[in-house]
C-alpha cells in the first residue's frame, strides 16, 4: 500500500469535569489509506469522538491531542484556523447521521449544496447550478431541476441523505468521514444508500471512514475493522476474518447478534469484567 | 374554480399557487382579528398620509396668519390654529412625514445593528459574549429617553441627530433577541454540517444564522415602533429633535403647552396624532405576531 491518506498515532480526546479530566478516546493509532475502513463499537465509546477530532470539530471544552494526526502531509493538529476551513470539505468531508437535522431547513437544496462549492472554489453562478445538477444525478436522484428548488421539509429521509451525500461529496473530497449514514433511515433504503456511497467513492478514490455500530454491516461492506471499546482500538482486522477475532468483547459483540434459525434459547450477554480496567 | 378555492386548495400544483395560498391564509388570520385590522389600517393610513400630504392639508404648514391665532376648531382650521395662526390639521399632516421618517430610520438602523451583534455575540461565546452583552447590558440598564437626550445633547440637536440617537438607544433590545436565538441555532446539527464543509464563521453568521433571526426581529420591531415615535416625540417635545419650522408632533405639544388652559387644541391635537399612530403600530406588531409566530400557529 502507498502511502497512507491519513495517519492517526496515540489519538486522545480529553473533557475536563469536575471529577479531573475524562478521556473518552484513549491513545488510538491507526492509518487509513485508499479503502474503506469501519470503526464499530457501541454506544459512547468514542467513535464518533474519533471523527470529530480528525476534523477538529470536538466542541469546548474537550482537548485533542496527538502524537502524529497528519492527512497526507499536513498536521491538522497544527494548522490554522484558516487552513483547517480549506481542509475541511475539500480534502476531509463527513456525512451526518439524521439528514432532518443536517440541512438548512429554510435554504433550498440546491443552494446548499452549491455552498460547498462556493466556500471552496470560485465559480460563476451557472457552473455552480450545473455541477450541483450532475451531482444530484449522481446520487441517483431522479429529477434534479425539481430536487434543485426544494426545501429540506420536502424531502423524504433516504432522499435526505443523498442531498446530505450530494453537499458532502461535490468538492471531491480526499477522504469521507460517514458517521453512521444510515442510522435514521429505513431499512429499505439503507442498502441503496450504501451502494451511492460505495460507487462514488470507488469512482473517485477516494478514502473512507464508516462508523457504524452495525458489525454485520461493516463486515460486508468495509475491507478493514476496528473494533472500539471504552474509548481504545480492541481490535483490528480484516472485514472477511471477523469471525477469526480474539479479543473477549468482539467475540462477545458477534455472539450476541442474532442468527435465523436460532437455536439458543438465550442471546448471552457480554460480560465485561473479563477485560475492562479499573 | 373560483379564485379563493384556487387559494385554499389542499393541494396547490405549483409553487406560485402554494404561496400565494399562504399569503391569502396569513390575510385572513389576520382579518380576523379586529384590533389588528384597526392598527394596519392606522398605519396605511399614515403612510397615505405622508406620502399625499399636500392633498390632505387644507393650509400651509409653515406659513401662519397672525390674524387668526390660536383659533379654535371650525370649518376654516379644522383642528383650530396655533400661536402663529398656523393651521393645525396641515401642521399633524406634514409632521406624519416626519414620524414616518424617523420609525423607518430608526428601524433601518438599529434593528440591523442589533441583530448582527447578538447574533456575532451569540456564535462565538465566550469572552466575544461576555463583551459585547456587557456593553448591550449597560445600555439597555438605562432609561431609553434618557440615554437618547443624552446623544442628542452631545451631538446636537436636529432630526437627523435625533434618528441616531435612538437607533444608538434601541440596538441593545434586538441584540438580546439576536442571541438567544443564535444560542439555540448555534449548535444545531445543520450548522455543524455547514463547518465541516469548510465555512467560515462570517459565512455561517451571514448565510445561515441571519436568515433564522430575522422574522422574530421583524415582529420585534413593528412592536417597537410605538416606542420609537415616543422617544421621538419626546426628544421634540423638551427641544431637541426636530428643530421649528418643522411640524414635529412632540414640539408642537411642548408650543401648545403653554396655551394648555385656554386653547386646549394647540397641544391636544398632535398628541392625539401620537397616541393613534403608536396604538396602530402596537395593534400591528401584535396581531402580525399572531400570525406570523410558527410556535402559536393554528392555536387559535
Amino acid at each position: 500500500m502507498s502511502a497512507p491518506l491519513l495517519d492517526v498515532a496515540n489519538l486522545r480526546v480529553t473533557f475536563p469535569t469536575l471529577q479531573g479530566p475524562i478521556e473518552v478516546v484513549r491513545g488510538i493509532s491507526f492509518t487509513v489509506g485508499r479503502e474503506r475502513l469501519g470503526i464499530v463499537g457501541e454506544s459512547g465509546s468514542g467513535k464518533s469522538m474519533t471523527g470529530r477530532a480528525i476534523l477538529r470539530l470536538v466542541r469546548s471544552p474537550g482537548i485533542v491531542t496527538a502524537d502524529r494526526l497528519r492527512l497526507g502531509d499536513t498536521g491538522l493538529l497544527t494548522a490554522t484556523d484558516a487552513e483547517m476551513r480549506t481542509i475541511r470539505g475539500r480534502r476531509i468531508s463527513m456525512i451526518m447521521q439524521d439528514p432532518k437535522f443536517s440541512l438548512n431547513p429554510v435554504m433550498t437544496i440546491g443552494a446548499q449544496i452549491g455552498e460547498a462549492l462556493t466556500v471552496h472554489e470560485k465559480l460563476p453562478r451557472r457552473d455552480v447550478r450545473r455541477r450541483v445538477l450532475e451531482m444530484l444525478d449522481a446520487v441517483r436522484i431522479r429529477d434534479p431541476e425539481r430536487v434543485f428548488s426544494l426545501y429540506p421539509h420536502e424531502v423524504s429521509g433516504g432522499m435526505g441523505q443523498r442531498v446530505m451525500i450530494a453537499m458532502m461529496l461535490i468538492p471531491e473530497p480526499d477522504l469521507l468521514i460517514a458517521d453512521e449514514p444510515t442510522s435514521a433511515l429505513d431499512v429499505s433504503v439503507r442498502t441503496q444508500v450504501l451502494q451511492i456511497i460505495d460507487d462514488l467513492i470507488t469512482q473517485k478514490g477516494m478514502g473512507l471512514i464508516f462508523i457504524s455500530h452495525d458489525l454485520n454491516l461493516v463486515s460486508r461492506f468495509c475491507d478493514r475493522i476496528l473494533v472500539m471499546y471504552g474509548g481504545q482500538i480492541v481490535e483490528e482486522c480484516q472485514a472477511g476474518k471477523l469471525d477469526e477475532a480474539v479479543h473477549p468483547y468482539t467475540r462477545g459483540l458477534l455472539a450476541s447478534v442474532p442468527k435465523l434459525n436460532e437455536t439458543r434459547a438465550e442471546l448471552p450477554v457480554l460480560d465485561r469484567t473479563s477485560w475492562s480496567q479499573a | 374554480m373560483t379564485t379563493i378555492e384556487w387559494l385554499l386548495a389542499d393541494s396547490p400544483s405549483s409553487r406560485m399557487q402554494a404561496r400565494l395560498g399562504r399569503s391569502y391564509r396569513v390575510f385572513n388570520a389576520l382579518l380576523r382579528n379586529p384590533l389588528a385590522v384597526i392598527g394596519a389600517l392606522i398605519v396605511l393610513l399614515l403612510i397615505v398620509m405622508a406620502a399625499f400630504a399636500p392633498w390632505f392639508a387644507t393650509h400651509s404648514p409653515i406659513a401662519g396668519e397672525l390674524s387668526e391665532r390660536l383659533a379654535a376648531p371650525s370649518a376654516a382650521h379644522w383642528l383650530g390654529t396655533d400661536e402663529l395662526g398656523r393651521d393645525i390639521w396641515s401642521r399633524v399632516v406634514y409632521g406624519s412625514r416626519i414620524t414616518l421618517l424617523i420609525v423607518a430610520l430608526v428601524a433601518v438602523l438599529a434593528a440591523p445593528a442589533g441583530l448582527l451583534i447578538g447574533a456575532i455575540s451569540g456564535y462565538f461565546g465566550g469572552w466575544t459574549d461576555r463583551v459585547m452583552m456587557g456593553i448591550t447590558d449597560i445600555f439597555l440598564s438605562m432609561p431609553k429617553l434618557i440615554l437618547a437626550l443624552a446623544f442628542v445633547a452631545a451631538l446636537g440637536p436636529g432630526i437627523e441627530n435625533a434618528i441616531i440617537a435612538i437607533a444608538i438607544t434601541s440596538w441593545p433590545a434586538y441584540a438580546r433577541i439576536a442571541r438567544a436565538e443564535t444560542l439555540t441555532i448555534r449548535n444545531s446539527e445543520f450548522i455543524q454540517a455547514v463547518q465541516l464543509q469548510g465555512a467560515s464563521a462570517a459565512r455561517i453568521i451571514g448565510r445561515h444564522i441571519l436568515p433564522l433571526c430575522s422574522s422574530s426581529m421583524i415582529i420585534r420591531v413593528t412592536l417597537d415602533m410605538a416606542g420609537i415615535i415616543l422617544t421621538a416625540a419626546g426628544l421634540g417635545f423638551l427641544g431637541l429633535g426636530a428643530q421649528p419650522p418643522l411640524p414635529e408632533w412632540g414640539a408642537m405639544i411642548s408650543r401648545g403647552r403653554a396655551f394648555i388652559l385656554d386653547q386646549w387644541w394647540v397641544a391636544t391635537m398632535p398628541g392625539f396624532a401620537i397616541v393613534i399612530v403608536s396604538l396602530g403600530f402596537c395593534l400591528l406588531g401584535d396581531g402580525l405576531r399572531d400570525v406570523l409566530d410558527p410556535k402559536q400557529g393554528g392555536k387559535q
